[in-house]
């Protein structure tokens, strides 16, 4: 691929000045995505993944945070643009899918407003044609009778269908990349498969790339060509999903992996104890001088505590930062 | 640890339980309708063992625990612990019965009071139900406590705001524990939990199970865990059972449509996995006005006239093993549902 990436984020750190001390929610992160291309962000609570995912679209309230790095969009640094210009960009050229769809949608508001709302401000349509347009983008979600829902507001609306009235208005402006925090969370199971199938089958229909924020490595497996893990604010991990999962050599990655119960163990007996990380994630608010999993790791040596491991590539296109990985490398 | 110990009595033994809240509205407030939250639901638990109750928002699994633990009063049904009634007693002749049976709740953050220090969220229980001796005894116990949820003993000075998550689901254990009880409730006691730490307290759960012979009523909605967990599995849908199995036979071979797209909707990390994927249509009809026939009807893959009329009861498919379907009335080279249907390959 020798064209530019669609996305490329180089070095962002965002940091949030709190009373005891700043906090470094992310801490140098650099990552691109290719045109069409999902990309997942996997991590725990509080590694940064969903203040990575307001940084691409300003979302984050300065202050009390702060961004710097560059976050290029098609060229141009997000980071350089005026309000007014980035106004422009979000929900038109970027858009974003959050998790609560409870939340997120305007209680007061018919599903038609909202959706309307977009296409109006971004592409001048009159209010007869955004009805149409609201009408035309329910019916590419697979919402049932759309011509009624789209008077509805979004209490009489049940979880699932509101997600994906949240990805309609997402989609409306036909924006090259999605980005989308925990889009399946909040949802039961059943409803969550509704909702992957119908992001997979946009995908190939509409050609966004999506930059997929998730905690769950079930959705990775299923939705992600290439997959970020970050821990602590950094990433630690990059790869594609097949290599991820055949082949971590971050200790973290492989620790996840372990901890995660597989359905259908039972039908091959292996249903043993899961595998642990011992210990808790370090505080964002003191500067780490090590590798940032050192206090958790099982592999650690005095290495890790005093120096940083930087992220190198540990096999075609797979990059780690671990000291310990490349070692094993070389010896085999 | 496969097959449940099948001792003659049951220590807890819930018969066609019913939970029906009214629903008030129109001008003088009153009774327009109920939700239909339990609607006959029966099933029992040994001794020592786990029984995961699964099924998506709304199937009726949180109300049956708060019903076992009688925090409201039930529309119909038995509970019987250890032979005895609870569901009929008087408030005043409750307090046993609460030593016997406690629970772990899923949020860590709110079922601690945040006005209490570890020691007397511990300490509350064992006065209580008086089973200190001694203020020796008490520390004794604070000790064994906290030592079987793997904290550190000095932490009973602290207030709960200065723990993890993890930290804070291993006090609300070592709360129940406190009591002494035969049966935990875990409400979604893991759900809130990050993937590692709910490693660490999934492993925690197993240990004090086979340490303490506890029995465990497990409600979740995840079926991986419930798979890692569990002896048995009684899967909700709208308010009732439709399937009842030991571990292995649930998953190696569902016996109802529900469990069927219930395990195949579930994201499993390996990429590439083929897999038959079921995708119900539609969402769970409302619990107030609840499907005629099996109420599976209306995104049932399978769906034929009888399913719209007739209710399926619970029947035997093989032992210990029973499911509400009418499919398996059907001659076996007509229902799907004969041979092993599991989408886990």
């Amino acid at each position: 691929m020798t064209e530019a990436p669609l996305l490329d984020v180089r070095n962002l750190q965002t940091h949030f000045r709190t009373p005891d001390g700043v906090n470094r929610a992310v801490d140098g992160l650099s990552f691109h995505v290719n045109a069409g291309e999902t990309v997942a962000i996997v991590g725990e609570s509080g590694c940064g993944k969903s203040v990575t995912a307001m940084s691409i679209l300003r979302l984050i309230p300065e202050p009390p945070g702060k961004i710097a790095g560059e976050i290029r969009f098609q060229g141009r640094d997000l980071l350089k643009l005026s309000e007014p210009e980035m106004r422009a960009i979000r929900g038109n050229e970027v858009s974003m899918i959050f998790q609560e769809p409870m939340t997120s949608l305007n209680p007061v508001l018919t599903v038609a407003r909202q959706i309307g709302e977009t296409v109006r401000l971004h592409q001048g349509l009159s209010r007869q044609d955004a009805e149409r347009k609201s009408v035309e983008m329910l019916r590419l979600v697979g919402i049932p009778a759309p011509e009624r829902r789209v008077k509805e507001y979004p209490h009489q609306l049940s979880g699932g269908m509101r997600q994906r009235v949240m990805i309609a208005m997402a989609l409306a402006c036909n924006p090259q990349l999605l980005i989308a925090d925990e889009p399946t969370t909040a949802l039961d199971v059943t409803i969550q498969a509704q909702i992957l199938d119908l992001m997979r089958d946009l995908k190939h229909r509409v050609g966004a790339a999506i930059v997929l924020i998730t905690h769950d490595l079930g959705v990775v497996a299923e939705v992600a060509e290439r997959v970020i893990v970050m821990y602590a604010g950094r990433k630690v991990e990059e790869a594609s999903v097949e290599d991820l999962f055949a082949n971590p050599k971050h200790p973290y990655t492989q620790g996840l992996l372990g901890a995660v119960p597989k359905l259908g163990s039972s039908l091959d007996g292996t249903t043993e104890r899961l595998a642990e990380i011992p210990g808790l994630v370090p505080s964002l608010k003191q500067r780490i001088e090590g590798c940032v999993f050192a206090g958790r790791c099982p592999k650690v040596t005095d290495l890790c505590r005093a120096v940083a491991p930087a992220l190198e590539p540990k096999a075609p296109r797979h990059t780690a930062a671990c000291h310990y990985a490349e070692k094993e490398r070389l010896a085999a | 640890m496969s097959a449940s110990p099948n001792t003659p009595a049951p220590l807890l033994r819930v018969d066609d339980l019913k939970k029906h809240f009214p629903l008030r509205g129109g001008l003088l407030g009153g009774v327009t309708g109920h939700v239909y939250a339990v609607d006959g639901v029966s099933f029992d638990i040994a001794k020592g063992e786990t029984l995961s109750l699964v099924g998506e928002s709304g199937c009726g699994k949180s109300t049956v625990g708060k019903a076992v633990l009688r925090l409201f009063d039930i529309t119909a049904g038995q509970v019987v612990l250890d032979g005895q009634r609870i569901d009929t007693l008087r408030q005043s002749q409750l307090r046993p019965m609460r030593r016997r049976v406690q629970v772990v709740f899923q949020d860590p953050f709110s079922s601690l009071n945040p006005r209490m220090r570890v020691r007397d969220i511990l300490a509350e229980p064992i006065r209580n139900f008086g089973l200190a001796k001694d203020a020796a005894d008490l520390d004794r116990r604070l000790a064994g406590l906290m030592d079987t949820v793997r904290l550190p003993r000095d932490a009973v000075g602290r207030w709960p705001h200065e723990f993890s998550g993890g930290q804070r689901q291993r006090i609300g254990i070592a709360r129940a524990l406190a009591a002494e009880p035969d049966l935990i409730i875990c409400d979604e006691a893991v759900s809130a939990l990050d993937v590692s730490v709910k490693a660490q307290i999934v492993n925690l759960l197993q240990d004090l199970q086979k340490e303490l012979g506890l029995a465990l009523l497990f409600i979740s909605h995840d079926l991986a865990i419930v798979e890692h967990m569990t002896h048995r599995v009684a899967v909700m849908y709208l308010g009732k059972i439709v399937e009842v199995a030991p571990r292995r036979g649930l998953f190696a071979a569902p016996k109802h449509p529900y469990t069927q797209a219930l395990l195949s909707a579930v994201p499993v990390p390996k990429p590439g996995a083929a897999r038959t994927r079921i995708v119900l249509q539609g969402d769970v009809p409302s619990p107030i006005n609840p499907p005629s026939g099996c109420r599976f009807h209306t995104r049932c893959p399978y769906v034929f006239d009888r399913c719209r009329v007739d209710e399926p009861l619970l029947k035997p498919t093989s032992p210990g093993h029973t499911a509400a379907c009418h499919l398996h009335d059907l001659p076996a080279d007509r229902n799907p549902l004969a041979r092993d249907a599991t989408p886990l390959h």
